[in-house]
């Protein structure tokens, strides 16, 4: 039978089919292959293997990370937050206690969890992959069935490597077209979850199909992965290819020699079958997509950035009429008001969702040999101390030090109010993050979701701005060396 | 668990959509490392402003939490479950039900009731017009009532029975451990291990 890629790695992995059928069927048995923990999510956990006398099952498939208490400064000193520092504390001793690989703060391989996975070659194709966290998703990016779980599912798998799961329904999200320079993968999510809304994807796993998708790098795939939780779907998916091959290949935990030509060969499966079909189909346009922001409290309040603030009055539906309503006066804005005449006061980029060397590359690209606004205090926050090693390796901390941004240590820093890294109340922030929700960023907060590009382009003029809004920047001091042209090749 | 067949107590009309888990539980009560006590919790920016309904009496005694679509979007965190369930509340009603939060619901015994947007709309205006009004949980029956509204609900039956028999999760997987074993046995190598670790 056509099976689509969601289906396949959900068959591959069924320990036990539920009994009964169809409607009444019960939950199947699947197998984890690998379980990310960190410190938030997973003390009760912990705590409920201990009062139950279990062991956890397979140390070999857990890996755990510190990352949504972590400090981003003077990460040599001890967390001066009391209840932060024991939440870590307790991790570790939870890590020691039941034999989990740990990267603590310090560690090289420390960082967000969703950013670590994938770096380390942990993430593969045809994986199920689970983690006490929504933005699991992220690592559908590579074909693999990834999903965010709460605390008991979490104790669950660690005393089982399995969790009891009913099949979900099949979503296709058809990108063709050609994105335009300044538009990234995470204007093509924004305008996703503006297109179907917070709670169309609930029940789905989302497969991302389509030119567009094809031509975006892994880790542009992982920022669209990442917020498929933000349209309420379990997962979000993209097929293996040569270019998720590229990304594997040579990374720490990628297989190796005939390992690697095995899985090559069974992931070259995993693709959806052409006589298979999806529950439902989505399609966006690429070629007219423009860079996409949001305005309102939930990420599927968002608009193309060269659009206003839209009136309560446009949306037909009472409840989303009475949630812009809401969310108009959260986010002290007024209807009409063109998005790029919104004045902002900090800039972050960073999270799970948009934190990777190519999110770092693109924003330095814009701002060097720029000025920051002077009101603006913008935040660098790179996703794991890997990353921002490979980005001092670059040079790219002295751009953003040059331009007037601070540069931190790795975490999930201001994409939740768990750190020092918090808005103050009526603090606007353009946010390369995932959730625009009231308060997430911190009390009273106001978050507009945007690409790393626009963060940055925002970051120069002090008003929300893409790529496009800015001046040439300054011809740079040194002329680069003429490339001989090709008559003169030899 | 606890067994959950039927519940009576007084409804609480939250005229929201989308209320996410961050509401319900803002990011810095998730650094405590217990299971209980997040009662202060709850709503607990919403709560600061004196009109919102938990503040109102007699919503302060409210069990049953009727809410608009779109109900639990956002973060996994099960601490969202644990703040409604330590605040007392026993049942949640709401058109839709984000997954990870309904999953999450029913691991803790507290019942997501999926109710139709026009029996909820129904029943709003009913704890409006006369608060205080008990609203009552069935779930053998699959019904909710409140004065003289009588609206059907939907839970999946696999969760259903779970709730009905106050069943472990965990000890009804471990039935099945030899499946497990013999599932691992098949794995194939090429499939990664966290140990022993590789770095860069």
């Amino acid at each position: 039978m056509a099976k689509t890629l969601a289906e396949k790695v959900w068959d591959a992995h069924v320990v036990r089919k539920g009994d009964g059928e169809g409607a009444n069927a019960q939950p199947d048995l699947l197998f984890i292959d690998l379980h990310l923990v960190h410190e938030v999510t997973s003390p009760q956990a912990f705590e409920g293997l201990r009062l139950a006398g279990r062991p956890l099952r397979r140390p070999d498939l857990t890996i755990a990370t510190e990352d949504h208490n972590t400090p981003t400064l003077d990460i040599d000193k001890p967390i001066a937050d009391l209840t932060s520092r024991t939440q870590i504390q307790t991790l570790r001793n939870n890590c020691a206690e039941f034999g989990v690989r740990l990267h603590s703060l310090g560690d090289a391989e420390q960082g967000i969890v969703h950013v670590v996975g994938p770096q380390l070659g942990l993430t593969q194709p045809g994986m199920t992959v689970v983690c006490g966290d929504s933005h699991t998703s992220t690592h559908g990016a590579f074909g693999a069935l990834a999903m965010g779980i709460g605390t008991s599912e979490v104790e669950h798998v660690m005393a089982t490597q399995t969790l009891s799961l009913k099949p979900f329904k099949t979503m296709a999200i058809n990108v063709e077209g050609t994105l335009r320079p300044g538009v990234t993968a995470k204007d093509i999510i924004l305008a996703v979850i503006a297109q179907i809304g917070t709670g169309g994807g609930q029940g789905y796993v989302l497969e991302y199909r389509g030119s567009a998708i094809r031509a975006l790098s892994m880790e542009a795939r992982m920022t669209i992965c990442n917020m498929s939780i933000e349209a309420g779907a379990r997962a979000g998916m993209v097929a293996p290819d040569e270019t998720t091959y590229e990304y594997m290949k040579g990374r720490p935990h990628a297989p190796e020699g005939a390992d690697w030509d095995a899985a090559v060969e069974y992931w070259n499966t995993l693709r959806t079958d052409d006589d298979a079909t999806f529950d439902v189909q989505v399609d966006l346009d690429a070629n007219t997509l423009e860079p996409f922001v949001t305005w309102g409290t939930n990420p599927g309040q968002g608009v193309s950035l060269s659009g206003s603030v839209p009136s309560p009055e446009d949306f037909g539906d009472e409840n989303a009429k009475a949630a812009a309503e809401r969310a108009l006066q959260y986010m002290g804005l007024e209807a009409g008001t063109p998005m790029k005449d919104i004045r902002v006061d900090t800039v972050f980029l960073g999270s799970c969702t948009n934190s990777r060397m190519e999110d770092l590359r693109a924003a330095a690209d814009i701002i060097r040999g720029r000025q920051k606004d002077p009101n603006i205090r913008m935040l660098v926050v790179p996703g794991s101390a890997r990353v921002r090693l490979e980005a001092e390796a670059e040079g790219l901390d002295k751009v953003f030090k040059d331009f007037g941004a601070e540069w931190r240590f790795a975490g999930c820093s201001m994409c939740l109010g768990m750190n020092p890294d918090q808005l103050e109340v009526g603090e606007r922030c353009a946010s390369t993050s995932n959730r625009n929700f009231e308060g997430r960023q911190g009390k009273g907060g106001r978050t507009h979701l945007v690409s790393p590009v626009v963060a940055a382009a925002t970051a120069v003029r002090g008003t929300l701005s893409s790529p496009s809004d800015l001046d040439p920047a300054p011809e740079p001091a040194v002329q680069p060396v003429e490339t001989p042209s090709a008559s003169h090749a030899a | 668990m606890e067994k959950f067949t039927k519940h009576t107590g007084v409804g609480v009309p939250l005229r929201q959509s989308n209320v996410d888990t961050d509401q319900i539980i803002p990011a810095v009560y998730l650094k405590r490392i217990t299971r209980t006590g997040f009662e202060d919790a709850l709503f607990s920016a919403w709560r600061k402003d004196p009109s919102f309904i938990l503040n109102q009496e007699p919503y302060t005694t409210g069990s049953v939490l009727v809410a608009g679509p779109d109900f639990g979007t956002g973060s996994s965190r099960e601490h969202a479950v644990w703040a409604l369930k330590d605040y007392g509340f026993k049942a949640v009603l709401s058109s839709r039900f984000a997954d990870i939060f309904r999953g999450n619901s029913g691991k803790q015994g507290l019942l997501a009731a999926q109710v139709a947007q026009d029996d909820i709309e129904l029943i709003w205006k009913e704890l409006e017009n006369a608060p205080g009004t008990e609203v009552t949980v069935d779930l053998e029956s699959k019904t909710v009532v409140c004065g003289p509204i009588v609206a059907p609900f939907e839970i999946d039956d696999y969760t259903r029975w779970r709730l009905l028999e106050g069943l472990d999760d965990i000890g009804l997987t471990l039935q099945h451990e030899a499946d497990i074993t013999a599932y691992e046995a098949t794995r194939p190598s090429f499939k990664p291990k966290t140990l022993p670790a590789r770095l860069s």
